[in-house]
């Protein structure tokens, strides 16, 4: 991988850039170094935000310059570079239930028709790989998921829907992801999930964070039906494990 | 203590400095778009800075207070009376229950704050009190606020400056309005001439313009070769070059990544000038170093800091 560059970003940030790609290994260099700035902050800096192969650092102007800021930033890379992974690399993967088809995914029929694949082949290939969250954005908590089965694209509605409700679970041309919260959108909608990935009652909000990984599990209405009412009372723990990387 | 919303005006919000510290997972900091002004208006209702305040959009509200109720006024002048006595704005100002509160128009700027002793008493959301619209989170039931909602106010913190104490308000920009820019992280992928021509020009204010981002209308910007780039995170300012080359200055309630170019970012001291302006303003930007920033930066913090250490020397 090449050495990170920095970007300027106006006046209150700067961006550490680690590639141009949208790659796996660039991607964990970026949650890399925004564990660390998390662990050990940089005073007078405020907040680090990742996307695909970046990482938006903001600061205040008056406590650090950008400069001095750009010095400890280095500094703090080259030590990242410098420790070595001990041990095999693990991730952790959280199992998403979905119920796919009929009411909860509408257009499951569509990208079936679309693919050419029967809807029971689209549900075994959506649920057969496991997801990286490559950064989240366009929606809170709206996970960008890389590792779609390219037999899956499917283009976006031609009208995008006014209303589409928490947890559907959709396809939009190559990618794939969870609405966390009711709004509008244009994905073709093939499952539902009862998880809240949104949650404002949990001191975390959001359920899961950028470099996590995701499955997802088909399961029945009835299923749903009972893990969605778990998740009302709160007392629904979300199925995470460890994985080798 | 409150006040009845008898007309809202047309967008007015519940909020405060911005729901910070979310921006990895997805929400924009939302909160009050010229925070100079509702930082003072606070100062002035005897609050502290992170009180939730409204913030009113091109004309003003119409309420009744329920009880008796310190206040004040910053940002855009809309004309305030009080129970039909005209009020000033960057004052504090005393209330008696049943008092309406009346606003119209904008006459210069486009957005105003109330500030209400004790703050504006809705349920902090993720640490902020402040209204993120197109999610429904946060201040008044997630929403913008209508006819007949009730608000409520918190405790009032003592003491709170003597009915009277009066702020200089900043002068209302006049002309084409000077908007300071640093580089933004793509700025190569616009050569010297494009960049150049976006210096030169005079931008006007679309009126498709919001607490998201401020469209303009004037010269497209080219590039060199698209852009579209991997999305990356989009810091407060920043313009925005779609392939449309019809730039976009992303503000308090924007996407949190993106996937288009961002040659430029305005300066934070120069976000609340873009908070007052209106559809059909004239503007145009001035690329300055970082360091000329950092030190509009200082300056503007320190004016303000000292601003608020004067209101409260009256309390």
């Amino acid at each position: 991988m090449n050495t990170p560059r920095f970007l300027p970003a106006g006046d209150a940030a700067l961006m550490v850039e680690f590639g141009r790609i949208i790659d796996p290994a660039i991607n964990a260099a970026v949650g890399a170094l925004m564990d660390s700035l998390a662990a050990q902050p940089i005073p007078g800096m405020a907040e680090a935000v990742p996307a695909y192969a970046s990482l938006l650092i903001t600061f205040d102007p008056v406590r650090i310059s950008a400069g001095a800021l750009r010095r400890r930033i280095a500094r703090r890379l080259r030590a990242l570079r410098a420790t070595p992974q001990d041990g095999v690399a693990q991730v952790s993967v959280l199992r998403v239930p979905v119920c796919y088809g009929g009411e909860y995914g509408p257009d499951l029929a569509f990208v079936a028709g679309h693919t050419g694949l029967s809807p029971v082949e689209v549900v075994a290939r959506h649920t057969a790989p496991r997801y990286r969250i490559y950064m989240l954005g366009f929606l809170p908590g709206f996970p960008y998921l890389g590792g779609l089965d390219a037999a899956l694209e499917t283009p976006r509605l031609q009208t995008p829907r006014t209303q589409i409700p928490a947890g559907a679970v959709g396809i939009g041309g190559k990618q794939t992801g969870i609405y966390p919260l009711a709004s509008p959108g244009g994905w073709q909608l093939i499952g539902r999930t009862p998880l809240r990935p949104y949650d404002p009652r949990q001191a975390q909000s959001i359920l899961y964070k950028p470099g996590d990984c995701v499955r997802f599990e088909a399961v029945s209405p009835a299923a749903y039906a009972a893990i969605a009412a778990r998740v009302a009372e709160g007392d629904y723990v979300p199925a995470w494990q460890r994985e080798v990387l | 203590m409150g006040m009845t919303i008898l007309a809202p005006g047309p967008l007015t919000t519940v909020q405060d400095l911005g729901r910070t510290g979310w921006l990895a997972a997805g929400f924009c900091p939302s909160g009050a778009m010229d925070i100079p002004a509702a930082r003072l208006a606070n100062a002035l209702a005897g609050n502290p800075p992170q009180a939730a305040v409204l913030e009113m959009t091109f004309s003003g509200l119409s309420a009744r207070f329920t009880a008796d109720c310190r206040f004040a006024l910053t940002g855009a002048d809309m004309g305030f009376t009080l129970s039909g006595a005209p009020v000033t704005a960057y004052t504090a100002l005393a209330a008696r229950a049943g008092d309406e509160l009346r606003g119209g128009a904008a006459s210069t700027g486009c957005r105003t704050y109330l500030a209400v002793s004790g703050g504006v008493d809705v349920p902090p959301v993720m640490g902020s009190r402040a209204t993120h619209i197109k999610c429904g989170i946060g201040g008044f039931l997630g929403r913008a606020l209508r006819a007949g909602d009730v608000l409520s106010f918190g405790v009032p913190q003592t003491p709170v400056p003597a009915p009277g104490t009066h702020l200089q308000a900043p002068p209302p920009p006049g002309g084409c309005l000077r908007v300071r820019v640093t580089l933004g992280p793509q700025w190569r992928a616009f050569d010297k001439r494009a960049r150049a021509a976006f210096l030169s020009a005079v931008y006007t204010v679309s009126p498709q313009s919001d607490r998201m981002g401020m469209r303009l209308e004037g010269p497209v910007m080219p590039s060199i070769r698209g852009t579209d780039i991997v999305s990356d995170a989009i810091p407060i300012g920043a313009i925005q070059v779609p392939a449309s080359g019809q730039p976009i200055i992303l503000l308090a309630d924007r996407q949190t990544v993106g996937g288009y170019a961002k040659p430029w970012v305005v300066i934070g001291p120069d976000i609340p000038l873009l908070a007052q302006a209106r559809p059909g303003d004239a503007l145009r930007f001035a690329l300055v170093s970082p360091r000329q920033a950092a030190r509009a930066a200082r300056r503007g913090a320190r004016a303000l800091d000292q601003a608020i250490a004067l209101v409260f020397l009256r309390a």
